[in-house]
């Protein structure tokens, strides 16, 4: 089993070389997240050194105070205890204000780097084809945006607050130990050995345990995404129980994750209190015998206990970090993930462009499969010319829209080739492509947002002028007028605010807005009454005249507009004329003519 | 005030305290371990003071007079405490994690539980985002909060009185100094909460807007592909990302602050202390001994101090992300089980709709109803098609039915009880849908299928597919196990809606409500489902939305909605003779006839 792209995601129990392999891609992630902000990253590092080392000052200049300025006090000199005071004064000061500025600049590098990420994910979701995406689901990219990026911002926030503090304490620490006396410093060193045991431990049992919880979480995402998406079913056919079954399994099985991994937390945490303590005895030991003996000065060894302590201390927090560390280290393998998928429908290395294009659109012994044991479209040779109009007409699952994917390039032909004025579509450059051909699909998708907006989007500079102009030219602007707020009234998600043909009327305005040399139709008259149906077919016959157009239609009365049609079954186009020489005809459109016109009545 | 409005965004500002005590009924079984939790976790605290304790004898006693002796049981109890504060915080870790993630499955449940109960109008106006940030993120900030920041923020401040005790007990002069330093932390901690808390709700709202476009983005990704606006969708995401970016600065930036005078004050009052101790030292009024367990003791105070900052900023998320999602679970819903349910006792079907009005909770109060006294009466057995143009209302009367909506005046009943006396589960198996866009969920077909009837047998399957014409289902690589794709979108549109239609026969109700069923069909299938269907027709009454002639054919009789009203009702043939507007909505003959003479004359 392979482990690139979101294959094997689901998994926890990787084998230690796809572990490696999937570590390496979060790590050459992390790197070139980090990269551009090297200089930023160079002077938060900077200033955090500094503030450490004001701050590690501190139980330095008590212990010279009592054992320089208490005596010195005692002979009346106050030099001593002067400068040692002002000095923590000092070394306080600089050391709090530059931890202040240091926690914005880290939210500024973490923020940045989120950012960043965010825009990734989002683009290359974007580029990802339509298979990918029915596939893996809305719900597992939502999750990788939502609750995988949140751990990674939580390890932003403050792990790495802790990770870099914490280990320039312990640095700074052990150096100050060792200047003051070398054999507590020797001791300190010694208690790393435990330490970094204790820290191997934790990583690798966490590590399998946070993928769960990765896992879970996402699964858990995917179920409430649909259900809400699916509201209206779910009520009407009364699954709320069984869906309170299933997610609440889910939640529990994130809850048993992540108690999981809480529980070896619990384990890691108490562990480094007990290495920090009994660290701490042995040095009051060592150091207690020598100051009794003779050699060492009081406040050497008070000194050394507060370091001892206090290089525990971040200890603690490094391991909350750890904890972070591990979680969004989890994080960042998914979204890596997601992010190495390379596109089924890539674009163009070295894209041809074409400024003006003709309209003319040709397949060449092209044969297309969504699932590769499963051929829709058999080998086969179309040619549209430039400025055509063309229905597209058959039964139900024959293979209409998905001859309509293949030509706006939602999916690649597993044969052959398809060209819009003699450029394969694969070569073509995206931008033109899109300007060239769109598709109004059979699903009509409004985004919530107003109607303008949700037309707008055929052309996003439109001024409101064009907006109305094309809602008026599909006959869909003596509806908006009459909405609450008229173009300005928001449609709610997925356009739920407005009736079925409604939305059809405006996914109609949206293509028509965007103007396109090769306009494809897929059914995108069927919620519409009679009445605006005609309306739409009235303004086609200007809107087509000198553009290619595709129509799917089973209403047959669009053919009326036809310059050709196309019979499609089984995948395969068995009929191809002009309308009036079909119906003249015996074939199987005048058939299906002949039940339409008798359905009519 | 209105029953359900969009998210809130700043909520009325009601104290921190009260909001997080609206957690309680969810923590209530945990908090026996929590209380334990905390007695261990000031356990651990008050052992980590006593250590400097030991030291001041030590330093005062063996050490001045130098018995090397002396040090070996003073090591024996700082190691035997170490070892006592260990195993405190192990099981204070113990004792209060796992409830932290019980209390967030509970809400999460109950959360996910009352989303599905809030009626449609709800989900109209809640963007997606926003309830899944709710669901996701602010729960889980409140899981870390209640099994960490609840305990570490009450034993931390009693750490801190306790230490102060310590150092009162050491010197009062030293100790009342500390305290008196520590005084603007205080003062800043208010300062702070307001600063703070407003920010903190804001940048989770924005997240969850952010989520939204995510969603969109995803659901909508075939629109944004047929007009090749990845790089525009990008565009908007980005803005919006970098509005979040700013917020999240913002935090920053205040938490800063509060870092500030944490750092600081201690600081401040460590060289103080230090001048005073050492002079009192002098001055002989306190040991060295005292000096070095003042120090040690202070310091162990330094890490209870400074985390207030982070516990103080934990505890503010948590408040928001608690007003969050109390303001889903406060939501009203209206459409609810009645407190004393009817039955029907023995379904016929008869479907009457009583002078129903209805109007949608946004419509300007000069517009009429947009359902707007609707008579309509539906015998058993019988069906009726619902004839009207785009936008007269047809879908929102077949939601009204099975109570989507309510009806906002009039009534609805079936067998002659209101809609509103039954109870849901029970209306909605007495009457089922198939909408105008089919909804199917990405199971397998037969769980798409049997939805309505999950305990349906192989041969009711079979008979609803048969009837729905979707034999095709059969072959789907896995047959009747095919997973269909989120919303069935790797099916044709056609197919898509003939599951959707055996979904609702499959359910066998008394009432079939179907919205434009076979809009999607071509002419020869639209017959052969017409066919079969009337055989389930025959005696199942059906309230049929048509827009073509050819669904009207299944129907009976057909009433014809225009204005909000039903303002004829008749057979097919009947209306077509009697009504001028029923010719215009379903008529196209005439019309068509007449283009095509033209062009074969031209
Ligand atoms: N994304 C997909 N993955 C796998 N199979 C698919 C996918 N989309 C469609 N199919 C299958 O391909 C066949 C042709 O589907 P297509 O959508 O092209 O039909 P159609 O002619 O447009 O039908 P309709 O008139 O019902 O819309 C169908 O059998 C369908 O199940
Ligand atoms: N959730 C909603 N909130 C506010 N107004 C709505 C909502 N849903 C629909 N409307 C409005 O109510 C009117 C009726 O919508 P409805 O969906 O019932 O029409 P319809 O008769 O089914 O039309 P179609 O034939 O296009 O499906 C429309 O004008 C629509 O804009
Ligand atoms: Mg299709
Ligand atoms: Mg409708």
């Amino acid at each position: 089993m392979s482990v690139s792209g979101v294959e094997g995601e689901e998994r926890s129990d990787f084998s230690a070389a796809e572990s490696k392999q999937i570590r390496q891609r979060s790590l050459r992630l992390l790197g070139s997240l980090v990269r551009p902000l090297r200089a930023r990253v160079i002077l938060t590092m900077t200033v955090v050194i500094v503030s450490t080392a004001a701050q590690v000052a501190g139980p330095a200049l008590i212990a010279f105070g009592i054992d320089r300025g208490l005596p010195a006090l005692v002979d009346r000199d106050w030099v001593p205890l002067a400068f040692a005071v002002a000095a923590y004064l000092v070394s306080g000061v600089v050391g709090a204000t530059l931890i202040a500025w240091y926690t914005v600049l880290t939210a500024r590098i973490s923020q940045a780097i989120l950012f960043d990420l965010r825009k990734r994910v989002f683009l290359h979701t974007q580029r990802l084809s339509l298979e990918f995406h029915e596939n893996y689901t809305s719900g597992r990219i939502i999750a990788r945006q939502t609750s995988d990026l949140d751990a990674i911002r939580e390890l932003l926030d403050s792990g790495i607050n802790q990770l870099v503090q914490g280990a320039l304490y312990m640095l700074f620490i052990a150096i100050a130990m060792f200047s003051l006396d070398w054999v507590s410093g020797l001791v300190l060193f010694g208690a790393l050995v435990p330490l970094a045991i204790l820290t191997r431990w934790f990583q690798k049992r966490s590590q399998k345990s946070f993928r769960e919880t990765r896992t879970a979480s996402a699964q858990l995402i995917v179920q409430f995404v649909e259900t809400m998406t699916g509201i209206r079913a779910v009520k009407a056919f009364r699954k709320e129980k069984r869906n309170e079954m299933e997610f609440g399994g889910l939640v529990e099985s994130y809850r048993v994750s992540n108690s999981r991994v809480i529980q070896l937390f619990a384990i890691f945490d108490p562990g480094l209190v007990l290495i920090g303590n009994v660290t701490l005895a042995v040095i009051l030991l060592v150091g207690g015998l020598r100051v009794a003996g003779d050699g060492l000065a009081i406040g050497v060894l008070l000194a050394t206990l507060l370091y001892t302590r206090q290089f525990f201390a971040p200890a603690q927090e490094m391991a909350m970090f750890y904890n972070s560390y591990q979680s969004a280290a989890a994080a960042l393998e998914k979204i890596s993930g997601v992010l190495e998928e390379l596109p089924g429908v890539p674009d163009p290395t070295t894209p041809i462009d074409l400024f003006q294009a003709q309209g003319r659109v040709s397949f060449d012994d092209v044969e297309f499969a969504y699932k590769a044991d499963r051929v829709i479209l058999p080998r086969f040779d179309l040619e549209l010319p430039a400025g055509q109009t063309i229905a597209l007409v058959g039964s139900t699952g024959a293979g209409k829209s998905t001859l309509a994917k293949l030509i706006s390039r939602f999916y690649d032909p597993s044969h052959g080739t398809i060209s819009l004025d003699g450029i394969d579509l694969r070569q073509l450059h995206p931008k033109d492509l899109r300007r060239a051909i769109v598709m109004v699909t059979q699903e009509a998708y409004l985004f919530s947002g107003t109607v303008a907006d949700n037309i707008a989007l055929g052309k996003p500079d439109a001024t409101r002028d064009e907006i109305v102009r094309a809602a008026q030219a599909v006959g869909a602007h003596e509806f908006i007028e009459l909405l609450p707020g008229g173009y300005d009234t928001e449609v709610n998600k997925r356009g739920g605010r407005v009736s079925a043909g409604q939305r059809q009327l405006l996914s109609f305005a949206r293509a028509f807005i965007a103007d396109p040399v090769v306009l494809i139709l897929d059914e995108a008259t069927a919620s519409l009454d009679i009445p605006s149906e005609r309306l739409v077919q009235e303004g086609l016959q200007t809107l087509l005249a000198d553009r290619t157009a595709i129509i799917i239609a089973h209403r047959l009365s669009t053919v009326a507009i036809a310059d050709r049609v196309l019979v499609m079954e089984h995948g395969i186009i068995v009929e191809d004329g002009t309308p009036r020489d079909l119906i003249a005809g015996t074939g199987r459109f005048a058939q299906l003519h002949a039940a339409w016109r008798e359905s009519l009545v | 005030m209105p029953e359900i409005s969009t998210p809130p965004r700043a909520s009325k500002r009601a104290s921190t305290f009260a909001s997080i005590r609206r957690l309680y009924p969810y923590m209530k079984p945990a908090m026996p371990r929590i209380y334990l939790g905390t007695v261990t976790a000031l356990a651990a605290g008050v052992v980590a003071l006593l250590i400097p304790q030991v030291l001041r004898g030590l330093v005062d006693g063996p050490l001045q007079s130098g018995d090397a002796q002396q040090i070996w049981p003073a090591f024996a109890i700082v190691l035997g405490l170490g070892i006592v504060e260990a195993v405190m915080v192990y099981l204070r870790r113990m004792l209060v994690l796992t409830p932290g993630t019980h209390v967030e499955a509970r809400m999460r449940n109950a959360l996910y539980e009352k989303l599905q109960v809030l009626p449609v109008s709800f989900h109209d106006r809640w963007p997606s985002g926003q309830l899944l940030s709710r669901a996701v993120s602010d729960l889980n900030l409140i899981r870390r909060w209640v099994s960490f920041g609840l305990v570490l923020l009450v034993v931390n401040v009693l750490t801190i009185v306790v230490g102060f005790v310590f150092l009162l007990n050491i010197s009062w002069v030293l100790g009342v100094l500390f305290m008196v330093c520590s005084i603007p932390l205080w003062i800043y901690g208010f300062v702070f909460e307001n600063k703070y808390s407003t920010v903190a709700r804001r940048s989770q709202d924005q997240a969850g807007d952010l989520a939204t476009t995510v969603e969109e983005s995803v659901h909508g990704i075939r629109v944004l592909k047929a007009f090749g606006r990845g790089k525009h969708a990008l565009n908007n995401f980005a803005n919006q990302a970098d509005v979040l970016r700013g917020t999240e600065i913002e935090k920053a930036r205040a938490i800063a602050g509060i870092w500030l005078w944490l750092l600081l004050v201690p600081d401040v009052t460590f060289a103080l202390c230090l001048l005073g101790g050492v002079w009192l030292a002098v001055d002989g009024q306190i040991s060295v001994g005292d000096l070095v367990a003042f120090f040690a003791t202070a310091t162990v105070l330094r890490f209870p101090v400074e985390s207030i900052g982070f516990l103080l900023s934990m505890t503010f998320d948590t408040r928001t992300a608690t007003d969050r999602f109390f303001e889903v679970i406060d939501s009203r819903n209206s459409i609810v089980d009645p407190v004393e349910p009817l039955t029907v006792a023995d379904p016929r079907g008869r479907l009457v709709l009583h002078d129903v009005h209805f109007r949608y909770q946004d419509s300007p109060a000069h517009v009429p109803d947009l359902v707007n006294g609707v008579d309509l009466a539906i015998e058993p057995g019988e069906t009726m098609a619902l004839v009207g143009l785009t936008g007269s209302g047809k879908s929102t009367i077949t939601a009204l039915t099975t109570r989507l909506y309510d009806v906002t005046g009039g009534s609805i009943t079936v067998d002659g009880v209101d809609v509103r006396e039954l109870r849901l589960t029970e209306l909605r198996s007495l009457i089922a849908m198939a909408f105008e866009d089919a909804t199917l969920f990405s199971a397998s077909v037969r769980d798409n299928v049997l939805l309505g009837r999950p305990d349906g047998t192989e041969a009711d399957l079979a008979e609803a597919i048969d009837i729905a014409q979707a034999s095709f289902v059969y072959d789907l690589p896995e047959g009747l196990d095919t997973r269909v794709g989120e919303e069935g979108l790797s099916l044709s549109g056609g197919q898509r809606q003939r599951l959707a239609l055996a979904r609702a026969v499959a359910a066998k109700p008394s009432v079939l409500v179907l919205d434009d069923p076979l809009s999607a069909l071509d002419v020869d299938t639209e017959a052969l489902v017409e066919a079969a269907l009337r055989r389930v027709l025959a005696s199942t009454t059906a309230l049929i939305v048509a827009h073509r002639p050819s669904t009207v054919m299944l129907a009976d009789r057909v009433a014809l909605l225009q204005d909000g009203r039903v303002t004829a009702i008749g057979t097919h043939s009947e209306l077509l003779e009697s009504s001028e507007h029923y010719r215009f909505v379903i008529s196209s003959l005439e019309d068509e006839e007449q283009r095509e003479r033209e062009e074969v004359g031209s």
